[in-house]
């Protein structure tokens, strides 16, 4: 328990340690310590953000979705009534063709019965002049007896 | 091997006697022209280690995963900078101080550890190096009062250089004549008195308690030693089992002794910022 100059020794040892770690170990040390707690900070902070884009898109894509529906829905709905429009307008048409046909056959059979009777009339006609030529056995004259013929012909209409 | 077995008290005197530069036991208790060359060999040896693994894991340190090793040395200076945080306000006074307590912290506790070689080990083993049978060695260099006393005076220093830097040398001045007791002039010798003996009473409290400690701790290692000496049954279970658990114990010892000087530091340095 004595004092000598290794007290002294010892206190300039402590200074030269104190200062080597000051200055080659202390800094190096912190400056890597403080860069990794940002490290972790801005990955945490990364990570966060991560999260809520994430929920920020799956809500984008919910909306999406249910717009699609809406509009596939749409699509649907207005094809349908077009549809139908065109079920419709191709009904009416076949019934006006239909309709025409059956007026212009109506006509046709009409004017060919027409012709028919007239023929027929005529015929009549022709068949009565002769069967009262040969009841008469003379000749009747055409010209004179034309009222009567006609007559006769309204007669038979 | 000595002619004759040494005596209880001559092997505890032996192991006690510093070598120093004369060659023999110091006679006066303050002699500033003798130095304790094993102190000042261990002291140095252990402080350059300290500083070797401290720089290789300072050189490696990066931002990305640590490894082991730089986890380890990284625990140890958060562990100081957030007491060094919680003692000491000021930002710029840290950037040296907390380097300083990391320093003390490690340097001492290494110096400590030494008492956990075998007592009879290196100063055997120097014996038959130097050729000297009587050789002196003491491994344990905070078991020198100069060692502790060395490094508390330091912390003096740093404590005045603080007070002059953070206070001005006038506001310090002001402060030794009137604190703690008031600025009556006829109180300014009792305060200047109160505050000499404060400094005084810091510094060798800090130094002596470190030294007691590992003396005393070094001591029972001897004691325990001459146990297992005395060549009986007896004799060498005790030095087993009482060694094993002085080890043990000592383990505490040596982290707690050198957290405490650590932590001592922190606070008078602290206290330095801080008028009264």
């Amino acid at each position: 328990m004595n004092l000598n100059a290794t007290l002294i020794a010892q206190l300039v040892v402590f200074f030269i340690l104190a200062w080597v770690t000051m200055k080659f170990v202390w800094p190096p040390i912190v400056k890597a310590l403080d860069e990794r707690a940002k490290k972790i900070a801005d990955g945490l902070a990364a990570a966060d953000k991560a999260k809520a884009d994430l929920s920020l898109a799956e809500k984008k894509v919910v909306d999406e979705l249910r717009k699609a529906r809406e509009s596939a829905g749409d699509v649907r709905t207005s094809a349908e009534k077009q549809a139908a429009k065109f079920l419709d307008d191709a009904r009416a048409e076949a019934a006006r063709i239909i309709a025409q046909a059956r007026e212009a056959a109506e006509a046709e059979a009409g004017t060919a019965a027409q012709r028919a009777k007239e023929a027929l009339r005529d015929q009549v006609a022709h068949l009565a002049v002769a069967g009262a030529e040969k009841i008469l056995r003379r000749e009747i004259n055409a010209q004179v007896h034309a009222d009567l013929l006609a007559n006769l012909k309204t007669e038979l209409q | 091997m000595a002619t004759e077995a040494p005596t209880s008290g001559e092997y505890i005197v032996h192991h006690l006697t510093h070598m120093n530069s004369t060659g023999h036991a110091q006679k006066a208790v303050i002699d500033w022209s003798v130095w304790n060359l094993d102190t000042l060999f261990f002291s140095i040896a252990l402080g350059v280690i300290t500083l070797f693994f401290l720089i290789r894991a300072a050189r490696k340190a990066t931002p990305g995963v640590p490894g082991r090793f730089q986890a380890a040395v990284e625990i140890l200076v958060e562990m100081v900078a957030d007491q060094a945080k919680g003692i000491i306000h000021s930002a710029e006074s840290r950037k040296f101080v907390a380097p300083v307590a990391l320093t003390v912290f490690l340097w001492i506790f290494l110096m400590n550890s030494m008492d956990f070689l075998p007592v009879d080990l290196l100063p055997r083993l120097w014996a038959m190096i130097s050729g000297n049978e009587h050789a002196y060695l003491r491994v344990v260099p905070t078991a020198d009062l100069n060692g502790t006393l060395g490094m508390s005076i330091g912390v003096l220093l740093i404590c005045l250089y603080y007070n002059v830097k953070i206070k001005g040398f006038s506001g310090w001045v002001h402060e030794l004549f009137t604190a703690p007791f008031g600025s009556h002039p006829l109180l300014w010798p009792v305060n200047f008195l109160m505050q000499i003996i404060e400094f005084l009473a810091k510094t060798v409290s800090h130094g002596m308690r470190l030294f007691g400690n590992m003396y005393a701790g070094e001591l029972i290692f001897m004691l325990i030693a001459l146990l297992g000496g005395t060549a009986t049954v007896f004799g060498f279970l005790g030095h087993i089992v009482a060694g094993s658990i002085w080890a043990v114990f000592h383990i505490l010892i040596v982290a707690l002794q050198a957290f405490i000087f650590m932590m001592l530091t922190l606070v008078y340095i602290g206290q330095a910022h801080e008028s009264h």
